[in-house]
């Protein structure tokens, strides 16, 4: 199926539907330097909604913009994107995808009907605090997906505890769910030891999650 | 489009040379001021700054017998627009400009603001390259920093991430808002309270292009006062001890809006070996455009003294 398009600043973002429908949305996030699938993943099959699957700036079949400079708060106006098109829906992140899936949830919560995060490429990014200072010299591209930028960048970004559960009490405090958050993802860099700690968060499958979240 | 509307500044001169250094395919608008044969100094200015911000500054340093090399940080001045911006590639960026400047052995870092952070960076990063570092009322306190987009720590308040998000679905297309010279120097002006709208005005005609309904600034509409990130002010501070080139920082005491309010004893932990910090009682924020004799002095003689 032909992706929707969805400007966001200079770059256009492909945003697909694996299954239509009607139900509850179900938006997926994809791990770093990965794209999103060309089906419904098996573990997601369960839902009973319309599931979609956003490409990240530099990933898929979005842009891949020129001279870097990836963020994950850019990554979560990403997701803000497929939101103003799709609506409330519920997102699952895998690595990468996991931790703007927690940010988007914190800060978009009366749109995001509960999180689910689960393991993939790019889940701990460049840890909790600053190591050496590292400048990469240029990376010559040739725009093709995914952008190498994307993958020096994003494996570099600090991701402090405080920060990611800032996120979750934010979640907590305005989408009114519950369980606004729900980690499957069993390796647990600092971050999500920290996710999974916070009260309103469970710790659970991704079925699980998914099928709580499906009667919201 | 065109720019340059006519308006001077006493002692304000545009750069002797321009042309444009290319990072990683992001072009970036640098301008030298003084012999293009004297010593270089690499010049970073601050968040919402370009190089025209240092057209008074900068003469006299070059007026001191120095190569003085500026650019447009992207999304800046005569830069591109760039599609994203982070911390990150602003460093990259500035690694690009000086790596332009060929085989010219350690050079001089003087920064303003975020520029002054930003050279702190590479200094920590590639301490063989960099013979001395000044940094003029960029270093951090605990205190909030607006003009360090996506490189503070957050203040996590919900309408301040929907005001974020909202701004990046609007970001398509946006443009800045047209005005007269006057005008648009007025809006600068609650940013920059405690200078002159003369040179206010004239930042607008070296900052700012006119088309057929006003003028604008070419800064990108893209980007946004303010923001937020998992970055922590003191941060900045952690690798300063390590430092071995002379260092200068100069703090500006008079309160601003766009100002850090760094005091000196908050920084006595990390100072570098030999380190001289300062305190300007009568300077805001924009200490090199408030007193730009006695800024450039103070760093003419300190290259002076450790040569």
């Amino acid at each position: 199926m032909t992706p929707t398009l969805l400007d966001h600043g200079r770059v256009r973002l492909a945003l697909h539907t694996l299954r239509d429908g009607d139900g509850p949305n179900l938006l997926l996030l994809h791990p770093l330097a990965e794209s999103s699938p060309a089906t419904v993943p098996d573990d997601v099959a369960v839902w009973p909604g319309p599931v979609h699957a956003l490409d990240f700036t530099g990933h898929g079949q979005s842009t891949v913009p020129v001279g870097g400079g990836y963020t994950a708060e850019l990554l979560m106006g990403d997701a803000d994107l497929a939101l103003a098109h799709l609506g409330p829906t519920a997102v699952l992140g895998r690595g990468l995808g996991a931790y703007i899936a927690l940010m988007i949830a914190g800060a978009r919560p009366d749109l995001v009907r509960g999180a689910v995060l689960d393991d993939g490429a790019g889940l701990a990014g460049g840890g909790d605090s600053p190591g050496s200072v590292y400048i990469p010299p240029p990376i010559t591209t040739d725009g093709t997906s995914p952008d190498p930028w994307a993958l020096t960048d994003l494996s570099r970004d600090l991701r402090p505890a405080d920060y990611a559960t800032a996120f979750v009490r934010l979640a907590l405090q305005f989408s009114g769910l519950d369980n606004p958050v729900s980690v499957a993802a069993r390796f647990r860099p600092p971050w999500i030891t920290a996710v999974a700690a916070e009260p309103g968060v469970r710790e659970c499958s991704v079925e699980e999650a998914l099928a709580a979240y499906a009667s919201v | 489009m065109r720019d340059g509307g006519g308006v001077t500044f006493p002692g304000a001169r545009r750069p002797d040379r321009r042309y444009v250094v290319d990072s990683a395919g992001v072009g970036l608008a640098v301008g030298e001021w003084g012999d293009p044969d004297a010593p270089p100094l690499l010049l970073a200015h601050g968040g919402f700054d370009f190089v025209g911000t240092y057209d008074g500054f900068a003469p006299r340093l070059a007026e001191g017998g120095r190569r003085v090399v500026a650019w447009d940080q992207r999304g800046h001045g005569d830069s591109d627009r760039a599609a994203l911006y982070s911390w990150a590639a602003d460093l990259r960026d500035t690694v690009a400009v000086l790596d332009s400047l060929g085989d010219v052995g350690p050079v001089p870092l003087v920064g303003h603001s975020k520029g002054g952070g930003m050279l702190l960076e590479v200094a920590e990063a590639l301490p063989h390259r960099v013979s001395h570092m000044v940094n003029l009322d960029g270093l951090p306190s605990s205190r909030a920093q607006p003009d360090r987009p996506d490189h503070e720590r957050t203040r996590m308040l919900s309408g301040e991430l929907a005001g974020w998000l909202d701004h990046r679905r609007a970001a398509a297309g946006k443009a800045r808002r047209p005005g007269t010279i006057g005008e648009l120097a007025a809006r600068r002006g609650r940013m920059n309270p405690r200078l002159s709208e003369a040179w206010l005005r004239y930042l607008v005609t070296v900052g700012g292009y006119e088309d057929e309904d006003g003028w604008r600034w070419k800064i990108d509409p893209g980007l946004r006062m303010g923001g937020f990130g998992p970055w922590r002010p003191e941060w900045s501070l952690i690798r300063l001890p390590g430092l071995r080139m002379p260092f200068l920082g100069i703090l500006a005491a008079q309160p601003e809006v766009m100002g850090w309010g760094t005091r000196p004893e908050d920084l006595e932990p990390y100072l570098p070996v030999g380190a001289e910090i300062e305190s300007w009682a009568d300077a805001g924020h924009f200490v090199h455009i408030e007193f730009p004799d006695r800024a450039a002095e103070r760093v003419l003689t300190f290259l002076a003294a450790h040569p």
